[in-house]
C-alpha cells in the first residue's frame, strides 16, 4: 500500500481516541459545563471495559457478544463518573473546574490501581482481535481500523446532527449560552445538564477503551493514556465545538503524534530526536493559535458556550 | 379539594435557600464531617483493592494508622512532609491571586515547570563559569523571568481580546512540557533524555536546623506576605474589585485589563519562586515530570481554602498528609503506587460536596403548608 495513505489510515486510527474524547466533552460542554475531569473519565472507561472483559475474556461467548459487553463496560463506568460529575457541579453547584480535576486526579489513580489488578492474557490477548473486525485478518495500517473506529465517526457525526439539527440539540446548546433563558421557556435544565454530562462522559470513557484494547492494545497502554485526554479538551477548542469537526482534528492531532515515530520510515525525510517533542508540541500550539483567532475574529458561532463553565442558580437569576 | 390534591403532588419535599452567613464552628464541623466520610469511604475503596486487608493481615485500624505513621512516622518523615507542604503551598499562593479576580489559571503546573526549567538551563551553561553565589542569584532571575513569561502571555490575550483563559492556560502547560522534553534531548547528547544532578546552583540549606529548613521558611513567609497583600494593599482590594464584578471595577475607573496583567505577572513570579524551590532547591535537575501535577492540585488546595492564604497552610497540609499517608499505605497493604491520587480525590469529592451545605440550607417542607397558601 502506498505510504502516505498507510500513514492517513494510522492517524485516522491514533485519532479516534480523541475523537471519543473530544465528542463526548462537546456535549457536555455544550450544556456549559467544561468537564476537566475527561482525562479522569477516559481512564475509566478504559478500566471499566476491561473489567467486563477480564471477567468475560474466556468464557467461550459468542464474539459479538464480548464486544458489545465490553462496550456496555466502558459506557457504564465512564457514565458513572460523568455522574460524579454532575452530581457535585449541577445539583451541588461546585466549582466545575475544581470537581473536573478532582475526578481526573481520581479516575486516574484508581484506574491505575484497577488495572494494575487484572491479568492481561485474559482481558486482551483474547477480545483484541474480536475488536479489529472488519479487518482483523489484513497485515496493513487497515487492521487498526476496527468496530470502535467505525463507532467513534459514527458517533461524532451523529453527535453533530443531534446538536445542530433536532430540537433535542437545540435545547441543549439553548441551556449552554443561557440557562436562565432556556429555564424561562420551560427547559430542563438541571435535566439537560445530567444527560449531557452523563452521556458526554459516555462517549469520552470509549475512548479510553478504545485506546487500550484496539489502538494501543498492549499491557502497559493505560499508563499512558491521560495525556490523550487532556489532548481531547484541546482537540474540541481546535473542532470549534463540532463533533463533526473532530474527525478531521483527530487526524491532524494524530498525525502530528504519531508522525514523530512514522515519519522515520519515509524516504527522503529525516527527524532529529530533537524534533520529536516539537511535533508533539504541535497539537498545543495550533489550539492555541485557533483560540487566538477565534477571539480575535469573535465570530459568533465560533464560540465557547456563553455560560461555560458557570454553574446556574436558579434562585440567583 | 381538587386543588390542594394537585398541590399536594406538585409540592416538593423539600427547597434550598442560600445562607446569609454561617457560624464558623458549624462550617468546619460540616467540613470535618465531610472528611470524616470521606475516610470511611476510602477504607472501604481500600478493602476492595488490598488483598492484605480481605485476608486479614491487615486491619482498618493500620490503614489509618497508615495517614499518621507515613507523615509522621519518623523525624525523616516529617521533614519530608512539611517540604511537600511547602512547596504545594508556594504554588497555591501562586495561583491565589488570579483566582481571586475569577481568571481561571489552570496554568500554574507549566508556569512552575518553566520556572525549573528556567534556572537549570542557567546552572547548565554557567554553572562553574560564574561564582557560586552568582549562579544562585542569574538561576533565580531566570525561574522568576520564564515563569511571569509565561503566566502573562494567556492574560495580555485575556485583556486585549477576551481569549478564554482557562482553555489558554492548560495548553501552554503542554507546550511547556514539551519544551523541557526538547531541551533534554538537546542536552543529554546519550538520547536517554535523563538529566543527572547537576554539580552547580545548589540553595544551600540553612546553617543550623533541617535541610528542608529554608524551603519551609520561604514558603512560610510567602504565605504572610502574600496575606497582606491582598488584604491590606491597593492592588489587592483592585483584584477583589474585579472578581466581584468587571463593570465596577470599569466603572469605578480602574483600568481592567491592567489590573488582569500585573496580577498574573504576580502569579507568575510565585511560580518562578516555586520553580526555582524545587529546581534549585531541591531537584538540581529538571525532566517532564518536576513539578508532577502538583500545578493542578494547587488549584484545589487555593480553592478549598477560599483563597486565603493562611487558611491554604491547613488545606495543603490536609492535602500533602493524604498524600504521604496513601504512599504509606500503599507500601504497607500492597496497593498500587497510584493508590494516593484514588485517596485525595474521594476526599476532594466530599469537600467539595460539602462546600454545598455549607453555602445553602435545606428547607423540609411542612405537612400542608402549600395547602394554606392555597386557600388564602
Amino acid at each position: 500500500m502506498n505510504i502516505w495513505l498507510n500513514f492517513i489510515i494510522e492517524s485516522l486510527a491514533f485519532g479516534a481516541t480523541f475523537m471519543y474524547g473530544s465528542t463526548g466533552e462537546i456535549i457536555t460542554e455544550k450544556a456549559g459545563h467544561l468537564n476537566l475531569g475527561i482525562p479522569g473519565v477516559m481512564c475509566m472507561g478504559g478500566a471499566g471495559g476491561c473489567l467486563v472483559l477480564n471477567m468475560i475474556g474466556k468464557s467461550g461467548l459468542p464474539g459479538p457478544v464480548i464486544v458489545i459487553l465490553g462496550i456496555l463496560g466502558a459506557l457504564a463506568m465512564a457514565m458513572l463518573m460523568g455522574l460524579i460529575y454532575s452530581f457535585l457541579t449541577v445539583t451541588l453547584r461546585a466549582n466545575q473546574n475544581v470537581t473536573g480535576l478532582a475526578l481526573t486526579t481520581f479516575g486516574a489513580g484508581l484506574m491505575k490501581v484497577i488495572m494494575s489488578k487484572m491479568d492481561s492474557t485474559v482481558y486482551l490477548i483474547g477480545p483484541k482481535m474480536l475488536y479489529r473486525w472488519p479487518f482483523a485478518d489484513r497485515t496493513d495500517a487497515l487492521q487498526g481500523l476496527g468496530v470502535l473506529f467505525f463507532l467513534a465517526v459514527f458517533i461524532a457525526i451523529a453527535s453533530s446532527w443531534v446538536l445542530f439539527r433536532t430540537k433535542v440539540g437545540l435545547h441543549l446548546r439553548a441551556v449552554g449560552e443561557n440557562p436562565g433563558s432556556a429555564d424561562a421557556v420551560g427547559i430542563n435544565v438541571t435535566k439537560y445538564k445530567y444527560l449531557a454530562s452523563c452521556i458526554g462522559s459516555g462517549i469520552a470513557g470509549l475512548g479510553g477503551f478504545y485506546y487500550i484494547i484496539d489502538y494501543m492494545a498492549s499491557q502497559e497502554a493505560y499508563l499512558s493514556l491521560e495525556i490523550f485526554g487532556w489532548l481531547s479538551i484541546a482537540l474540541v477548542i481546535f473542532a470549534l465545538w463540532r463533533p463533526h469537526m473532530t474527525i478531521l482534528g483527530s487526524t491532524v492531532f494524530g498525525f502530528l503524534f504519531s508522525c514523530s515515530s512514522q515519519i522515520a520510515n519515509i524516504e527522503g525525510i529525516t527527524v532529529t530526536m530533537a524534533a520529536k517533542p516539537l511535533l508533539k508540541m504541535l497539537p498545543y500550539v495550533f489550539t492555541i493559535a485557533v483560540l487566538i483567532i477565534t477571539s480575535i475574529r469573535n465570530k459568533r458561532e465560533n464560540q465557547p458556550p456563553a455560560s461555560l463553565g458557570l454553574s446556574y442558580f436558579r434562585e440567583e437569576r | 379539594m381538587t386543588s390542594s390534591k394537585i398541590n399536594k403532588a406538585h409540592e416538593p419535599l423539600f427547597h434550598l435557600s442560600k445562607r446569609d452567613g454561617i457560624a464558623f464552628w458549624k462550617a468546619w464541623l460540616i467540613r470535618i464531617a465531610a472528611v470524616a466520610l470521606g475516610l470511611a469511604v476510602c477504607g472501604l475503596v481500600a478493602y476492595l483493592f488490598s488483598d492484605k486487608l480481605r485476608t486479614g493481615k491487615k486491619t482498618l485500624e493500620d490503614f489509618y494508622y497508615c495517614f499518621i505513621k507515613g507523615a509522621f512516622g519518623t523525624e525523616r518523615k516529617l521533614w519530608k512532609f512539611l517540604k511537600n507542604m511547602a512547596v504545594l503551598q508556594c504554588i497555591s499562593l501562586a495561583v491565589t491571586p488570579a483566582f481571586r479576580m475569577r481568571f481561571w489559571n489552570i496554568g500554574a503546573e507549566g508556569q512552575t515547570l518553566m520556572g525549573v526549567w528556567g534556572a537549570i538551563a542557567v546552572a547548565f551553561y554557567l554553572g562553574g563559569k560564574v561564582p557560586e553565589w552568582l549562579l544562585l542569584i542569574i538561576m533565580f532571575a531566570a525561574a522568576l523571568v520564564c515563569s511571569a513569561v509565561w503566566a502573562v502571555i494567556p492574560a495580555l490575550f485575556k485583556a486585549r481580546w477576551n481569549t478564554n483563559e482557562t482553555l489558554f492556560t492548560l495548553m501552554m502547560n503542554y507546550v511547556a512540557t514539551y519544551v523541557v522534553s526538547y531541551f533534554l534531548v538537546v542536552w543529554v547528547p546519550s538520547g536517554s533524555s535523563a538529566l543527572g544532578k547537576l554539580k552547580y546552583g545548589k540553595l544551600p540549606p540553612l546553617p543550623f536546623g533541617n535541610q528542608y529548613l529554608l524551603i519551609i521558611l520561604i514558603s512560610l513567609a510567602m504565605t504572610v506576605l502574600l496575606y497582606i497583600y491582598l488584604r491590606h494593599s491597593k492592588h489587592g482590594y483592585e483584584i477583589s474589585v474585579v472578581g466581584e464584578s468587571e463593570r465596577t471595577a470599569r466603572y469605578s475607573g480602574m483600568n481592567v485589563g491592567k489590573v488582569i496583567i500585573r496580577t498574573m505577572v504576580v502569579s507568575g513570579l510565585l511560580c518562578g519562586l516555586a520553580g526555582y524551590l524545587i529546581g534549585a532547591g531541591l531537584d538540581q535537575s529538571v525532566n517532564t515530570e518536576s513539578v508532577g501535577g502538583q500545578g493542578f492540585t494547587a488549584i484545589m488546595v487555593s480553592w478549598l481554602a477560599k483563597f486565603n492564604p493562611l487558611v491554604m497552610l491547613l488545606t495543603a497540609g490536609l492535602v500533602s498528609l493524604l498524600n504521604s499517608g496513601a504512599a504509606q499505605i500503599s507500601q504497607d497493604l500492597n496497593v498500587s503506587g497510584a493508590f494516593p491520587d484514588v485517596i485525595v480525590g474521594i476526599i476532594l469529592f466530599f469537600i467539595i460536596g460539602s462546600e454545598f451545605f455549607i453555602n445553602y440550607r435545606i428547607v423540609m417542607s411542612r405537612k400542608g403548608h402549600a395547602g394554606k397558601e392555597v386557600l388564602k
